[in-house]
């Protein structure tokens, strides 16, 4: 499943994208992510799925623009933590 | 001075099957639906849709939730003892007293769009009360790929209440009226539904009339959710939920952008998620007993 988790609103897009297909729960992005952005668990999107899951959590889903902005300076750009420490490339930001 | 007619107020209304005795069923289950705007209860009986509410959401969620099971309940002799298992979803999923599991209501809309509109939906749209929600699924109503925007309230039924209550029009007669207009004006630039509103208020000022007015709302609805449907890759077949699914004036404007005619269903539009909620019930009451 490609799970977009994020918004749209005047400003612009700003979704991370979780490709649950490839994301095998092993929580390096948990540990990666300075803003404790993720979460490893159950889907909570997929009842039916038995093996746990990277989302981001409802607390975050709605800041993450803000919260990942330290990641994403305007110069001399980094790939990003959470990108860079997924093995399985399952996680992409649309910005 | 006359009472102030509530022009956004949709009708609350409920319904069960009369042909069919639920004391019959092998397994009742129950969706609970507590949306920010509107909260539905659906109650299945062996996978059959028996009955159902449909009302608007109270401040008190707990208390939206009991008000939604008893009413669809009312005049069946059911009571929620025999439920065998009830799933919340919705923003108020974790506030159902009587529910077994919470679930999300991206997989509840997939499974009750699936459910409502056949097997050959593929992308889903959830126009709600406060969010919009784009979901491609595969032909059983398993989650492809989801998008959830509910931060911003540009594309959502609330937005069109505001328009509803601004020009005075019932909500039910906004979209006929704004299909109505001899040529289709550009649509309003806000996405912010209280800047759209003062736009909107400017352009009545304008000496615009009515239905160009809500010509160029339901129009920019349409567009701003046609980019969030692009982030999922819309396939054959589409088919929209939720109450703005009932707005013909977003859902013409959205089938002409999207190139894309929309899927017909004969049940109400509104209760797709509590639906999905229902039948997961039903699944996970199966997988309960032969545990």
């Amino acid at each position: 499943m490609i799970a977009n988790y994020g918004y749209k609103d005047g400003s612009g897009d700003f979704f991370i994208t979780i490709d649950t297909d490839k994301c095998d729960g092993c929580g390096d992005c948990v540990s990666a992510c300075p803003g404790g952005v993720f979460a490893v668990g159950e889907d909570p999107n997929d009842p039916l799925r038995d093996e746990p899951v990277a989302i981001v959590s409802d607390e975050q889903r709605k800041k993450i623009k803000y919260t990942c902005n330290p990641c994403k300076p305007d110069h001399d750009r980094h790939p990003l933590p959470c990108v860079q420490a997924c093995k399985p490339s399952a996680i992409s930001h649309s910005w | 001075m006359s009472e102030k007619q509530e022009f956004w107020r949709w009708k609350e209304y409920r319904w069960h099957d009369e042909s069919m005795d639920w004391k019959d069923a092998d397994i009742i289950s129950a969706g609970v639906d507590i949306g920010s705007v509107s909260s539905q209860a659906v109650i299945m009986a062996d996978g059959k849709l028996y009955a159902f509410s449909n009302q608007r959401t109270g401040f008190d969620s707990p208390e939206s939730a009991n008000q939604a099971i008893n009413w669809a309940m009312e005049g069946t002799g059911m009571t929620v003892k025999d439920l065998h298992y009830t799933v919340g979803t919705g923003y108020g999923r974790v506030n159902v007293p009587f529910a077994d599991k919470a679930l999300t209501e991206i997989a509840c809309h997939a499974r009750g769009g699936n459910f409502m509109y056949g097997p050959s939906v593929r992308t889903l749209l959830d126009m709600g009360g406060q969010d919009c929600k784009a979901i491609r699924c595969d032909e059983r109503g398993k989650v492809e790929a989801f998008l959830m925007n509910d931060k911003c309230a540009a594309g959502t039924g609330r937005g069109m209440e505001v328009f509803a209550d601004l020009l005075a029009i019932p909500i039910e007669e906004v979209g006929e009226l704004s299909l109505s207009v001899e040529e289709e004006p550009e649509p309003v630039s806000s996405t912010c539904v209280v800047f759209a509103k003062s736009e909107a208020s400017a352009l009545l000022r304008e000496g615009w009339p009515k239905n160009k007015v809500l010509a160029a709302y339901c129009s920019a609805m349409a567009h701003r959710v046609v980019t969030l449907l692009e982030r999922i890759e819309v396939q054959k077949d589409f088919a929209i939920t939720g109450g703005i699914a009932k707005n013909s004036g977003v859902v013409k404007r959205l089938e002409k952008e999207l190139g894309l005619e929309a899927l017909k269903t004969k049940y109400d539009s509104q209760i797709a998620g509590a639906l999905g909620a229902a039948l997961f019930g039903k699944a996970l009451e199966t997988k309960r007993r032969k545990n």
